[in-house]
């Protein structure tokens, strides 16, 4: 447990020291915040409610959203760990004393917290400053929420832990990132609340993993879930971070039987 | 630099021509070794890209119309932006890669080359791949053209052509400028980002959903709203609901000319204080 904690702690601090790219980040947050809250409006002139959204639930939900992308990896795609199997270097983290599998886990955990309290503050302080947003008050809620994101966190970490070990097999990931981040951002309420899908596509997206690391904690700040819902959610994500650890453990092993060490 | 084209000579456009053949079809074979990544890469380029109209389609799943435009009008207005912004990302966008080259000391070598610099970079870097991004911004754009049913004249085919390459011209000095910019403050290049991307998306509504502040960035800073609204009124009758005067709707060319200067001026005022970081 200690050197897990020391592997996220040090993550922690290195994405702490990339400033430039994380002011960039926040920055660009910022922006889309605009444009998309901008569209949101516009889209509730012409209705008062949508799937149980009305117009300040869809800003309020487009701002967080905007907040907590990047922390969740709603981006899809491959861990850097990709780089490492396509030139080989992989074999150094292989025969580590460390199960790569947590190693990268807790790395992940450690960039996500960094991520959390420096991009997801500004864009909701901006976001607040000049649109109407509903925000809980409750701590409970909060709480609720970051627990949420944080079980969120973990099938989106599985998901692109699959992608990343495709390289095994592919060596280009390239493709099979983008694929994934074209699913990832459509499927997990990324783009805009899956409540605005039709109904065939929104029980589909709801059946699928993706929605556990936005709409899912999002629904849960807003208070969309309660008593026994509330339960179905948690439930829901923690079977899905269960299942696709699993899924990620035996994909490992048949990965690492395919290393071949060249050099000598 | 003791041959003909020696020193700073700049060569003759046919001799460009040459060298941008030669240096593209570089890449192109390099991208072909590879073709199944290369082909995959191509065409999940392109569906990333077309998620921003999927987006579209979902909203208007949910209403009728946004600002008073149609969906069929909006997905005019995104394959107006999408165009302009996808052929200037295949030509002239990676002069993204220039604070990239200062960092790594490789700038340096694209001076003392015997062509211009910015055609250089942009040759050098050419990938076909982005050509998956145009694809669907055509076909999108050819279906609104189709289904919208355009009472055409003269003057509005005109306007079309115009709009597509002035809207291209706009893009691409968004992108130089921006670049130019960010040889000055590296650290700032993916703030960069954050104007030209967002600024295409943006242009791919219509400009009265945007909040206010918005509406006058896109039209007095960054001005995406020449590249698809403005033209957009013309070809498709509709009115402005700020009542901006009638001229305003053909200023795309004119502020395409002077964007294109701005990025003249301050990509040359980049290379003139650029300071090698070579030993």
């Amino acid at each position: 447990m200690r050197l897990w904690w020391e592997v996220a702690r040090r993550s922690f601090h290195r994405h702490s020291t990339y400033r430039a790219a994380t002011f960039a980040g926040v920055f660009t947050n910022t922006v889309f915040g605009f444009i998309l809250a901008s569209i949101m409006l516009a889209v509730f002139e012409e209705r008062r409610d949508i799937g149980g959204f009305d117009a300040v639930d869809a800003v309020t939900f487009t701002w967080v959203a905007q907040g907590f992308l990047a922390a969740v990896g709603a981006f899809g795609g491959h861990l850097p760990l990709a780089d490492r199997i396509k030139t080989g270097e992989v074999v150094v983290d292989l025969y580590r004393p460390a199960d790569l599998m947590l190693f990268e886990l807790a790395g992940d955990i450690g960039r996500a917290a960094f991520q959390v309290l420096i991009r997801a503050t500004v864009p909701l302080a901006v976001g607040g400053l000049f649109f109407h947003l509903r925000l809980p008050s409750s701590a409970s809620t909060w709480l609720l929420f970051i627990a949420s994101l944080t079980i969120g966190l973990v099938v989106s970490f599985a998901i692109r832990f699959l992608v990343t070990l495709t390289t095994f097999w592919f060596l280009d990931y390239r493709a099979p990132s983008q694929m994934s981040t074209v699913v990832t951002m459509f499927l997990s309420g990324f783009l805009m609340p899956v409540v605005f899908f039709p109904d065939w596509l929104e029980t589909t997206a709801r059946a699928l993993p993706f929605v556990t690391f936005v709409q899912l904690p999002i629904e849960v700040l807003m208070g969309k879930h309660t008593g026994a819902d509330l339960v179905a959610v948690f439930a829901a994500q923690g079977a899905w971070a269960v299942v696709l650890l699993a899924v990620s453990r035996w994909a490992l092993s048949l990965a690492t039987r395919r290393v071949v060490i060249q050099g000598g | 630099m003791a041959d003909s084209l020696g020193g700073n000579a700049v060569a003759s456009p046919r001799e460009l021509a040459h060298i941008y053949r030669k240096l593209a079809g570089a890449r192109i074979r390099a991208d072909w070794q590879y073709r199944g990544p290369f082909i995959g890469y191509t065409l999940t380029q392109g569906l990333i890209t077309f998620l921003d109209f999927v987006q579209i389609a979902v909203i208007f799943n949910q209403v009728d119309q946004l600002a008073g435009w149609s969906v069929a009008e909006v997905a005019f207005l995104y394959g107006a932006s999408s165009i302009a912004f996808h052929v200037g990302d295949a030509f002239i966008s990676q002069c993204e890669r220039a604070p990239q080259r200062v960092k790594s000391g490789e700038f340096d070598l694209l001076l003392i080359r015997p062509v211009p610099t910015l055609f250089h970079l942009c040759a050098d870097d050419f990938a076909f791949r982005r050509f998956g991004k145009l694809i669907q911004s055509v076909v999108v754009f050819a279906t609104a053209l189709v289904v919208l049913d355009i009472d055409w004249s003269v003057a509005k085919v005109g306007m079309l052509v115009v709009m597509l390459i002035s809207g291209t011209a706009i893009f691409a000095a968004v992108w130089v400028t921006t670049s130019a910019v960010a040889m000055w403050m590296i650290d700032a290049t993916e703030i960069m980002n954050s104007f030209t991307y967002g600024s295409s998306f943006a242009a791919q509504y219509p400009l009265p959903v945007m909040a206010k502040w918005l509406r006058h960035f896109l039209t007095f800073v960054v001005p995406a709203a020449f590249v698809s609204y403005f033209p957009a009124l013309f070809i498709l009758d509709k009115p402005d609901p700020f009542g901006t005067p009638a001229w305003i709707r053909f200023a795309g060319p004119a502020v395409a000319v002077v964007l294109m200067l701005v990025a003249r001026t301050t990509w040359s005022a980049a290379i003139r204080h650029y300071r090698s970081t070579g030993s």
